[in-house]
């Protein structure tokens, strides 16, 4: 019978325990976000390239509030904790006066484009080599899913019912398209965490990103669409394909500039 | 020591990079534009960044960022854009980063704001309030001195008056007893072995922390922490002719130095008239106060404002009859420069107020009998 481990004789190899399967520089326990959370897995890869890249006894998070915050005490990475939107200016402020760090950011949406948009807009503008990483899910998941400046048209939150209205909310803004143009800006992408083949790809991008800090080749930026399925009213099972199906027909995956490659 | 005729605004520039500060990041405004220009000026000469940030709010958190490194950092504003920092001062005061906040005020309706805080939850920053110029180049290093030490942000507050008046002053290192190493700050060296460093308004540490610290219980450490400070801070003030005065003026800043000289002038007349200057605004100097007005039988408060300062001698003094004699008074430029600070106007509030005090007692006296 498939799907059911023998017993009836000792195991072939010794059983593994969770710690196994830690990553590293993520701390052992479990994380309070929801099943079916994309966040997880985006931080997960961030620290895993930093370690890959053998960086991070120079790393520093800037972290952001919102509910991937539970991560901020829960790395061996330093961490400085900023206030909701505020992130790039601390980077900012760390980074130019310890220049051999590697500094990225950690934002959601709401955290980066709602509160504090300006901010990374300067930051790109100045040409600060650091890394802006925004977690976007498309609503302010931490308050229970309401609308933010990312929100798809048509999507539904707790303060746009009905689905989001152009006439009466607006339009969601493109936060990597938005960037790219600047002229302190080394690298743009977007990712997502919906599937094996985008997390496989975006693992790359965070690389690209760290790579293009580490050899100060100016302001660094990945965008990463992470499923919500607490705060898109869905059940779990169906956040990866809604995802792909709205979020990712607005804010498409892709590198969008990459100043590396001639 | 060695004196040099300098602009108060490129006096406390110098003053502060004399004192380790390597960071500053500002958003112009007047008069606190000046000491941004002198960091631009100067700052680089000596390793230093001074960034021009695009509004006050990434100002602070500039700052913020730097300080977390390890480096004294500072910067400041006029109310306008503190009202806009002071978010960010609050939770720097939860997430335990010196910092040093220059408040060049615009007159002194902001006292409020310096000593109670515009921001959320329960915090206190030092506040430090120079009269002239020798002491501000003094201050403004003790103010970095105690937001190291006490790993909180300090407030310096001037105004416009302070940011341009010449004189001579020595804007040299001071000595300070020595603090002992950041080992909290962050440089990314502690990142992978197990014991990595946060700094954190909510959360002080890791999850893995041998001494974990929840959340709850870390604000509740805030009023340990703001008694520990209130302890630790010697009040500072200055005071004149109070032995034996049967009447004292109370006042800060600017306006404070201009009571000094009315009243030094006065007793040369032969009034029974004395000074009190408040020099640290938090914590109040009112043990200082209550012996310095002993002798008094009333005591009066001229503050550029409607009644700030005086909240806080009221509740450093219970039993004397406290009046407020200054005001609010503003020229056209908006800038603080207080049309009724002329020491003629400033000796006649204080006479007034003496004349009234002096009636209210023989009134009573009448009625007692």
């Amino acid at each position: 019978m498939t799907g059911v481990i023998d017993t009836s004789a000792p195991p072939s190899r010794p059983a593994r325990l969770v710690d196994d399967f830690a990553p590293p520089l993520i701390l052992p326990g479990a994380h309070q976000l929801c099943a079916g959370c994309g966040e997880p897995a985006a931080i997960r890869s961030v620290v895993e390239m930093i370690d890959e890249l053998g960086l991070t006894a120079r790393a520093v998070g800037v972290f952001g509030i919102g509910c991937y915050t539970s991560f901020s005490p829960g790395m061996d990475v330093e961490v400085l904790q900023a206030l909701h939107g505020r992130a790039p200016s601390l980077a900012t402020g760390l980074k130019r006066v310890q220049p051999r760090s590697i500094v990225f950011t950690v934002q959601g949406d709401g955290d980066m484009v709602n509160e504090g948009l300006q901010e990374v807009i300067h930051t790109a503008a100045r040409g600060e080599p650091v890394t802006c990483i925004m977690l976007n899910n498309g609503v302010f998941g931490e308050t229970g899913g309401h609308m933010t400046a990312t929100t798809v048209i048509g999507q539904r939150t707790k303060n746009s019912l009905e689905g989001r209205d152009p006439k009466k909310h607006g339009y969601p803004i493109r936060m990597a398209e938005m960037l790219a143009p600047l002229d302190g800006v080394a690298y743009v992408a977007r990712g997502a965490t919906n599937n094996a083949g985008n997390i496989f790809q975006l693992r790359k991008m965070l690389r690209s990103a760290l790579q293009a800090q580490a050899d100060g080749l100016g302001f660094t930026f990945v965008e990463i669409l992470t499923m919500c399925p607490t705060g898109w009213f869905l059940q779990t099972g169906e956040a990866p394909d809604y995802l792909e199906d709205k979020l990712q027909a607005y804010h498409k995956v892709g590198i969008i500039k990459d100043v590396s490659v001639p | 020591m060695s004196l040099e005729l300098l602009e108060g605004s490129e006096a406390i520039a110098r003053a502060m990079i004399s004192a380790g500060c390597r960071f500053f990041a500002g958003y112009p405004m007047t008069p606190f534009t000046e000491v941004l220009e002198g960091m631009a000026e100067h700052l680089p000469d000596v390793g230093g960044v001074c960034v021009n940030a695009e509004s006050e709010l990434e100002a602070v958190g500039m700052a913020w960022g730097a300080a977390a490194g390890g480096v004294r950092a500072a910067t400041g504003s006029v109310g306008q854009g503190l009202s806009l920092m002071q978010e960010s001062i609050a939770e720097l005061c939860f997430a335990r980063v010196p910092m040093v906040v220059l408040n060049m005020a615009r007159g002194q309706g902001d006292y409020y704001q310096a000593t109670r805080g515009g921001g959320h939850g329960d915090y206190r920053t030092i506040v430090l309030a120079p009269a002239d110029l020798t002491e501000a180049v003094e201050l403004v290093q003790l103010a970095f001195h105690l937001a190291d030490k006490f790993r909180n942000p300090v407030m310096f507050m001037g105004d416009y008056y302070l940011a341009h008046v010449v004189e001579a002053v020595d804007t040299g290192p001071r000595l300070f007893p020595p603090l002992g190493p950041k080992d909290w700050a962050l440089d990314g060296s502690t990142s992978g072995t197990g014991k990595a460093r946060i700094v954190s308004p909510i959360m002080p540490t890791k999850r893995d922390a041998e001494v974990f610290i929840e959340y709850g219980d870390y604000l509740e450490g805030m009023s340990g922490r703001m008694a520990e400070l209130v302890a630790g801070v010697d009040p500072l003030y200055e005071q004149g002719g109070c032995e034996d005065a049967e009447y004292v003026v109370v006042a800060y800043g600017t306006p404070g130095r201009i009571v000094r000289y009315v009243v030094e002038k006065m007793r040369r007349d032969g009034v029974k008239v004395g000074f009190f200057r408040p020099v640290t605004l938090y914590p109040f100097p009112a043990e200082a106060l209550v012996a310095a007005t002993r002798s008094a039988r009333a005591v009066g408060v001229y503050e550029l404002n409607a009644g700030q300062m005086i909240d806080d001698v009221r509740l450093s003094l219970s039993d004397r009859p406290i009046t407020f004699i200054g005001g609010i008074s503003f020229d056209d430029s908006g800038f603080g420069i207080a049309p009724e600070l002329t020491p003629a106007k400033v000796e006649q509030r204080i006479i007034k107020a003496m004349a009234q005090a002096r009636a209210e007692m023989a009134a009573s006296a009448e009625m007692a009998v």
